[in-house]
């Protein structure tokens, strides 16, 4: 199987990296053509706003939209949740909005705030150790959307959805990439067997 | 559940560096140039006094920028903000963090304060440091660095150092992987890098942080030319506010960043740019005034 790391800007060589341990071939995408090529997508931490822009700029927004509505298999980790969702509560920036969600960017504060933890997965066996880092959260949860983790801000602003799962749209506020801890990608592996 | 909550780890300190991989960093000196920056595509801003090239203009002691025009810029934008320290001034780097700065470059670009660098271990918010070899950049992460960057020669619009810092360090790796587990304590030595470090540099061919390519990059080929080499991101100083038409050219920057392989890319981006900023040849520079040397 082909699984595509969007590669415009962030950590894509992490996941392309999870994804050879799990014996899959991985593909850097930063083109149309590169994208048809895959089974299924990684869309990596990195700056929302930088990724948003070059995708908008080369024909990726569309591209991508459509692969994912027609049943392409996708994993988005931190700014790759935000590039998925429907809405965030701050300025309008480029958005897929395939993920019937409204993020929070930043929402745990500033570098200082973020933060690592051991958290507990729906469909996962034992806690992960996840990476928050300048993270959002999901504020608003569509009818579609499961929630398969939540997390207490550190900093004292409640408990917020940080996992969630709509079909084969799979989003994380953290970085599983960055831990070795490889149990989110093998989902997307199996969810583009199933398909 | 007992509470397994860390902030300031290693992981969480290098993990900042990790997400701005494939992106340019710019220097800004207010917020309106913060606010171009970010249009433009920019992961991150720095936000400092005046930017090198002025620094070398205009002489004098250079500081921390005033913390009411760093708030201003960290008001302005969504990305993150880093912010310039002195070189050991560890009560500079304690404002900057205070301020909710997200990384501070402890850097030679401002006057030095010590001999000695700042203890970053005892910091939550992380650092990046200038290098100019293997051994410079591993005695930083010792003292705690979760991001390095070449020096290069800053405010020249001269790209020749910070390829010559790259270059050696990744020769510098490379023969350090070849070497027999017994041949590693005397490389330490020679490089004056702490033994762990070396020793996992050798096991596995890179860095344990990121590495940036900084000082002197002024065009988008510059910056793709820096990537090519290796480098996981660029840092663009007096580049972009010195040249004609900023806007313009950090877009193309951060064009090139991403597709530093496609040379057809790289030119479309590069048409009509408008003026680089001025250049300095490195040889004529006296070498009392070569910011490089700051720091060892």
């Amino acid at each position: 199987m082909r699984v595509g790391a969007l590669a415009l800007q962030g950590d894509f060589r992490e996941h392309l990296a999870a994804v050879a341990r799990l014996d899959q071939e991985g593909v850097e995408v930063r083109t149309p053509e590169e994208l048809a090529t895959v089974d299924a997508l990684i869309i990596p931490g990195g700056e929302s706003t930088t990724i948003g822009r070059l995708a908008t700029i080369y024909g990726l927004m569309g591209a991508i939209r459509k692969r994912v509505e027609t049943g392409m298999p996708v994993l988005g980790t931190c700014a790759g949740m935000i590039f998925l969702a429907s809405g965030t509560t701050g300025p309008e920036q480029p958005q897929l909005g395939v993920l019937d969600v409204i993020v929070e960017r930043n929402a745990f504060g500033r570098q200082v705030d973020s933060f690592e933890a051991d958290l507990r997965v729906e469909g996962l066996d034992a806690p992960m150790r996840a990476v928050f880092i300048r993270a959002p959260w999901i504020e608003k949860v569509g009818g579609a959307v499961d929630v398969l983790a939540s997390v207490e801000d550190p900093g004292g602003g409640g408990i917020h959805p940080v996992v969630v799962r709509q079909d084969r749209i799979l989003a994380t506020s953290f970085h599983p990439e960055l831990t070795h801890d490889d149990r989110l990608h093998s989902m997307l592996i199996d969810l583009a067997e199933e398909h | 559940m007992e509470n397994t909550t860390e902030r300031g780890t290693d992981r969480v300190k290098r993990g900042l560096a990790e997400m701005l991989k494939g992106g340019v960093i710019m220097d800004v000196v207010n917020a309106e140039q913060a606010k171009i920056a970010e249009e433009a595509g920019a992961v991150s801003v720095m936000a400092l006094e005046r930017v090198p090239a002025d620094i070398r203009a205009e002489g004098g002691v250079a500081r921390m920028a005033d913390p009411g025009k760093v708030q201003e810029i960290i008001d302005a934008v969504s990305i993150p903000v880093m912010a310039k320290a002195r070189i050991g001034h560890f009560v500079e780097a304690r404002v900057l963090e205070s301020l909710g700065v997200d990384y501070i470059d402890e850097s030679e670009v401002l006057t030095p304060v010590d001999e000695f660098h700042v203890d970053k271990r005892s910091f939550t918010v992380p650092f990046v440091n200038g290098a100019k070899d293997l051994g410079e950049a591993l005695r930083r992460i010792g003292e705690g660095a979760a991001m390095i960057r070449t020096k290069g020669e800053p405010g020249t619009g001269n790209v020749v150092e910070a390829v010559r810092h790259m270059r050696m360090m990744n020769s510098q790796i490379r023969s350090l992987t070849t070497l027999d587990p017994e041949e590693l304590m005397n490389a330490a030595k020679e490089l004056r890098a702490p033994i762990d470090l070396v020793r996992e540099v050798a096991e596995t061919g890179k860095l344990p942080v990121v590495n940036f390519a900084a000082g002197g990059i002024a065009t988008p080929s510059d910056a793709a030319l820096m990537m090519q080499l290796g480098c996981d991101g660029i840092f663009v100083g007096s580049g972009i506010f010195k040249s004609g038409d900023p806007a313009v050219r950090a877009r193309a920057i951060v064009e090139a960043t991403t597709y530093y392989q496609d040379a057809a890319k790289i030119a479309e981006v590069s048409r009509g740019l408008g003026e680089a900023m001025v250049g300095i040849n490195i040889d004529t520079i006296p070498a009392e005034e070569r910011m490089q040397d700051r720091g060892n």
